[in-house]
């Protein structure tokens, strides 16, 4: 183990991927540039030479086709989205083609590629610099969304997007990427679709994904100091979702927050809602409530955008307002 | 040439009598191109193709067995029924998909040249599309790529005048589709698409410059569709009809790739008449086998519905 910032995990991991797996290469508009992609390239193209790390003009839609077909042609690219807004022009690629090919042609050809998109938000950027698709890709069948919070997640998750034999959506906040932890020198890989308890706890579950992670952590800080005892899950993955981890959490506090960075009408804190209720009904003891961006563009003006982005207060606030909620009943009926 | 027509005209009863349900979109007239295009590549080159795909994937060496049971939506299919009509492939003719986002393939077919390029591979990847397709942007975007990369790739565009009911004067304010790659720098050529054996003779040129690392190329076939844009002609959905005057498809009809060929090989003695009706005769007996077989072979099991969304590690 070492310290290891967010970036510099996801950098650990291209490396590493390229150097034991010739088929792996990184395409992308910035590939060159820290302006773009910080430091998850550095040292790639001195490395491993142009041909393998190619940086391109501005043309996601070409792009990310090529990258697709190159999957196709028995390659495993990483493709990067510096600004995962911009990735609305790939689009066609992503969902028509990558994402249903391995099953419109019956399972005879797949598409092992990530496409890793990076969310750049804050900072005055407004309403085409600040987006978070995440739920847009989880809808679409065929498709892994992941979204690391940690940077042991951030290495981990990438070299398995990597090995994965399905198009895989990876997902990184900007605002992580100088966030630091311990990561193994080795390779490893940590698994698709499985969450993990970042706090145990007893009086209420918030389920976060990616930059929520940390936030939820915070205020689980701070109501600990009021008595709420809050198990704080990292769901890692979007699709496929960990419904056991969250089934076995709710079955055991009754009371479930969802804290996720990206919208709130058929977002993924909506689809960890419906699932929930869909399974564990019987052991809420409260509504489920949803932290999220509320449905408006990003805001340009640093007083808009203050009231925009939820942080661990909002969590609080929502905690607060789900632990007094009492639906009646003898107490939680599942544990 | 014979075996594509006699295997796309196959589907029209089919087609009239509801057996087959799926959109097909039949390449009767243009099989020259298909024909002289994958006739100048080597078994390991890549093919990706378009809604009207059927004719390259038979050029390419994809099994017209396969074909036909996909079309009837059956396990045995290429696709094993999960594709149908307009997703057929041959992965291991190197036939590798089909799609019918119009322009939804180059891209592909621009990462499978890339891809070879990697490996130092002398492979070429040939991306066919129809006419409509120039009016979408990732082919543009698609043309600055692969000459900026240099890589190895045939942009083959079979004009056949007509975006589904849309002709091209209503399309492009002139009718210049070879015209798209010179400012790219492409090697750019216009050919009638109805003679196979020009059809070769270009193709191998640009195969030959591909492999020797001076590709991209783009071709612009000429030719025309004598069925509809989908199914056996544009009124099989009363919705329209085919837009088309009647001396403008006879006059092409006088075209027809095959007769052409069949003309020449009887002209300088390379075949009888004969030659030419056991050819038919053989290619009829195939295609109706593969009917037969299609029809009596069973559908995908319901089941297995959610099958093949992803694959297992």
């Amino acid at each position: 183990m070492k310290k290891l910032s967010y970036s510099l995990a996801i950098n650990e991991a291209l490396h590493q991927m390229m150097e034991s797996d010739p088929s792996v290469f990184l395409i992308g508009q910035g590939v060159k540039s820290p302006w773009y992609v910080g430091n998850t390239a550095k040292g790639l193209l001195e490395k491993f030479g142009p041909e393998r790390v190619i940086d391109t003009p501005v043309s996601e839609n070409a792009i990310t086709g090529t990258a697709v077909g190159a999957a196709l042609a028995g390659m495993r690219p990483v493709v990067v989205h510096p600004r995962v807004d911009f990735m609305m022009y790939a689009m066609d690629p992503v969902i028509n083609e990558a994402a249903n090919w391995h099953y419109m042609f019956g399972g005879k050809s797949s598409v092992p590629v990530v496409i890793w998109g990076i969310i750049n938000r804050g900072g005055e950027q407004a309403a085409q610099h600040s987006q978070s698709i995440h739920a847009i890709f989880a809808h679409v069948p065929g498709l892994k969304v992941v979204m690391p919070s940690t940077p042991y997640d951030a290495k981990g998750l990438m070299i398995s997007a990597i090995k994965d034999d399905n198009p895989v959506i990876y997902m990184d906040d900007r605002w992580l990427y100088n966030l630091e932890g311990e990561v193994p020198k080795e390779t490893f890989s940590v698994p698709i679709g499985k969450g993990v308890v970042r706090r145990h706890g007893l009086n209420i579950t918030v389920a976060a994904i990616s930059y929520m992670v940390d936030e939820s952590m915070k205020a689980s800080m701070e109501l600990e100091k009021e008595g709420i005892d809050a198990e704080v899950i990292d769901l890692r993955s979007v699709k496929p979702l960990d419904e056991n981890l969250l089934f076995e959490s709710v079955k055991k506090t009754g009371r479930l927050v969802v804290a996720d960075g990206g919208w709130k009408t058929c977002g993924m804190a909506a689809e960890v809602s419906a699932r929930v209720s869909e399974n564990v009904l019987d052991c809420l003891k409260a509504p489920i409530l949803r932290v999220t961006l509320p449905d408006v563009p990003a805001p340009a003006s640093r007083v808009l955008e203050k009231a925009y982005y939820p942080t661990f207060k909002t969590i609080i606030d929502a905690v607060k307002v789900c632990y007094k909620h009492e639906r009646g009943g003898d107490g939680p009926p599942c544990l | 040439m014979v075996r594509i027509r006699v295997c796309e005209e196959s589907f029209v009863e089919p087609i009239l009598k509801g057996e087959v349900r799926c959109p097909v979109h039949l390449y009767s007239g243009q099989e020259a191109i298909a024909t002289g295009v994958c006739l100048a590549l080597s078994g390991g080159d890549y093919v990706f193709s378009s809604h009207r795909s059927h004719g390259h994937y038979l050029a390419k060496g994809g099994s017209i067995t396969e074909l036909i049971a996909e079309i009837y939506g059956k396990e045995a299919g290429c696709s094993r029924g999960r594709g149908g009509s307009m997703h057929i492939i041959a992965p291991e003719m190197g036939m590798l998909g089909s799609a019918p986002i119009v322009a939804g393939t180059i891209p592909l077919a621009l990462g499978a040249a890339l891809a070879s390029k990697i490996r130092k591979e002398k492979r070429v990847t040939v991306s066919f599309f129809g006419d409509g397709a120039a009016g979408e942007g990732v082919l543009y975007e698609s043309l600055n790529f692969a000459a900026l990369k240099k890589l190895p790739i045939i942009f083959a565009c079979e004009n056949n005048f007509y975006s589904t009911h849309l002709p091209i004067r209503e399309c492009r304010p002139e009718n210049n589709i070879f015209e798209i790659g010179k400012p790219f720098c492409i090697q750019s050529y216009r050919i009638d698409g109805n003679d196979v054996l020009k059809v070769y003779e270009v193709s191998k040129k640009a195969v030959g410059q591909c492999r020797k690392g001076q590709g991209p190329v783009l071709i612009e076939f000429i030719t025309y569709r004598m069925r509809g844009h989908v199914g056996p002609d544009d009124n099989i959905q009363g919705t329209h009809t085919d837009i088309r005057s009647k001396e403008e498809v006879e006059a092409w009809l006088k075209k027809d790739p095959i007769k052409r060929f069949e003309a020449f090989l009887i002209k300088n003695r390379i075949l009888k008449n004969e030659d030419l009706r056991r050819i038919n005769q053989e290619v009829e007996v195939e295609v109706k086998e593969a009917h037969r077989y299609a029809k009596m072979s069973p559908y995908p099991n319901p089941n297995e519905l959610t099958k093949y969304v992803f694959k297992e590690n």
